[in-house]
């Protein structure tokens, strides 16, 4: 049985309470609204690319503490990071999120910070409260026009 | 056709043989009440998504494939005649539940929202045009906009909604102002599920009657909780749902005034909905079957029977004193804790007390309570329009049904400080 305190750690109701990034960049050369229907989330994520890296990214919106850390989280993650990259730091997030059997290379991959949300693993319903904003980033930097919805 | 009636209520439990009931008696009777959730008992308010089933109703479900399966309408053989019997004794106890004046005005459908789907499709497309006006309210679930809007969309006709004040209180001087000669039609929620509102229903009908104007009513909320009187409140359609008092899932009622009914084109066509057939030309059968095309969930139907006649024992007037009880004692309980605000104020209200309580969001408080072994409902209870209307993304939500007890709120209340702790 794993218990709350593994999906509501320190750091996420610390980047609940105070979110980093939050609010639109300057400039932004991407940028995708994200939507989760089944809580009524909403994600909106500017990045600004250069030279093939993201230089800044923001968010704004409302969500629940997963969602808002979990956006807070990946923007810190994100800055400086090829496109590239950033889809190989999501596969692995994603893998060890959902994947019972993650595979090894994924698994050894360091996840910094991003890794406080790996509790959410135990909570099904609610891995798609982080996995929004990176479907939405994702979104955002392939250009796609429809928003994002999880479900 | 008593008799078959009668056969409904075969076996309903003794503690409810006379009018009336006990909570912890009651609870006996519904078999998932008793589980653990998280190794702790479930403490179940999430009634206005859906309710448990008494051992009752699954058991004539039960029964009903293990002793009478057969289709019904067609055979002449004697399972082929129980089976009918049985359906149709399920529309005999529903007609009189809901005091239609006669049992082909009960159309069983999939739910309420089936219901609505069928007269926006046939009433709607028969009589809405271009320039049309609809009017529904700003406390409808999207069962109740949606079918409506796309009829609009599709007509070239427009939607007009009602407002509500910020008790979430339907405006009666504001929706009287919206008719026109141009409104062909009023579709109005009996309580709604987002607020618990309970609205005035039999004065909306006169109101929209003066103006030549038919009204459907969206019962899903309403029939669980309230003694319904199809013709005191004169409404043209109703519409309900078993699940959501104590039957099974996937069916429901479309209850329509003969009149309108007769009138209306078929919404689904196929088997037992026809008189005749050649390949040139078909003939529809009467009413209530020209709109149950095909196979029926005669078990779902019988179920419902079952969970009428379980309701008819409990005594609706003494299910909504008790559950007033629980919302009024719910929401003092709630308005203890620092931070919390109920929204949904409305004088008249039933069994639903939605909540917001600052900086935590519903879907946090959602996973917390679940923790606990307390099921509420969090998010914005597809009405999307009445949170925008309050400026929120969405509310968490306890709602009641008469099995529900002061203990459970107490465990409630006592799990939001907790998580309100966690948050701080």
């Amino acid at each position: 049985m794993s218990d709350l305190s593994d999906i509501y750690q320190e750091v996420i109701l610390d980047h609940n309470r105070h979110p980093r990034n939050r609010g639109v960049v300057d400039h932004p050369t991407h940028k995708a609204e994200g939507y989760n229907p089944l809580c009524g989330d909403q994600l909106y994520l500017t990045l600004r690319m250069k030279d093939g890296r993201i230089e800044d990214v923001a968010f704004e919106g409302h969500g629940c503490a997963i969602s808002t850390a979990s956006s807070s989280l990946m923007t810190e993650a994100l800055k400086g990071a090829t496109l590239a990259e950033a889809e190989e730091l999501f596969e692995a997030f994603h893998s060890r999120l959902t994947d019972d059997e993650c595979p090894a290379e994924l698994l050894a991959k360091d996840l910094g910070k991003l890794e406080a949300l790996q509790g959410v693993k135990e909570f099904p319903v609610r891995v798609k409260c982080a996995t929004l904003c990176w479907h939405t980033m994702l979104a955002a930097l392939h250009e796609k026009q429809d928003p994002v919805s999880t479900e | 056709m008593s008799a078959i009636v009668d056969t409904c209520c075969k076996g309903v439990p003794p503690a409810l043989a006379t009018c009336g009931f006990e909570v912890d008696k009651v609870r006996q009777d519904f078999p998932l009440l008793s589980r653990k959730v998280h190794g702790k008992p479930l403490a179940y308010l999430d009634n206005a998504a859906t309710t448990q089933k008494p051992q009752f109703v699954i058991d004539a479900i039960t029964r009903f494939y293990q002793e009478e399966c057969a289709n019904i309408h067609r055979a002449v053989h004697l399972l082929s005649e129980e089976a009918t019997q049985a359906y149709e004794g399920a529309r005999v106890r529903i007609q009189r539940f809901l005091n239609a004046r006669e049992s082909r005005e009960v159309i069983f459908v999939r739910g309420a929202t089936e219901g609505i789907n069928l007269v926006a499709a046939t009433f709607g497309k028969q009589r809405i045009g271009p320039g049309d006006e609809v009017i529904i309210t700003a406390m409808e679930h999207h069962s109740n906009i949606v079918p409506w809007q796309l009829l609009c969309q599709e007509r070239g006709a427009k939607l007009v909604v009602a407002p509500i004040n910020d008790k979430g209180e339907l405006l009666l001087d504001q929706l009287e102002k919206l008719f026109t000669e141009r409104t062909k039609m009023l579709n109005v929620v009996h309580v709604s599920n987002a607020l618990g509102t309970v609205n005035p229903i039999k004065k909306i009908v006169a109101m929209a009657h003066a103006h030549g104007v038919p009204v459907l009513v969206d019962g899903a909320q309403g029939a669980p909780h309230l003694k319904v009187d199809v013709q005191d409140m004169n409404c043209d359609f109703y519409v309900l749902s078993a699940h959501k008092m104590f039957g099974p899932m996937g069916i429901g009622v479309l209850y329509g005034k003969k009149e309108l009914l007769e009138e209306m084109p078929p919404y689904q066509s196929g088997g037992d909905m026809i008189l005749s057939v050649t390949f040139e030309r078909t003939t529809f059968n009467s009413l209530p079957y020209k709109f149950e095309a095909g196979t029926p969930d005669v078990a779902g139907a019988v179920g419902f029977g079952a969970a009428i006649a379980y309701l008819e024992k409990i005594c609706l007037t003494n299910v909504a004193q008790y559950e007033r009880e629980l919302v009024d004692y719910c929401s003092a309980r709630l308005l203890e804790i620092p931070g919390v605000r109920i929204v949904g104020t409305a004088e008249q209200k039933a069994a639903v007390v939605s909540f917001v309580v600052d900086n935590v969001h519903p879907h946090d408080i959602g996973t917390f309570l679940d923790q606990d072994g307390v099921a509420i409902r969090t998010g914005h209870h597809c009405a999307q329009p009445v949170m925008k209307r309050f400026g929120i993304p969405a509310t968490s939500r306890a709602s009641f049904a008469f099995y529900n007890t002061k203990e459970e709120i107490d465990r409630l209340a006592a799990s939001l400080r907790n998580v309100i702790e966690v948050f701080r």
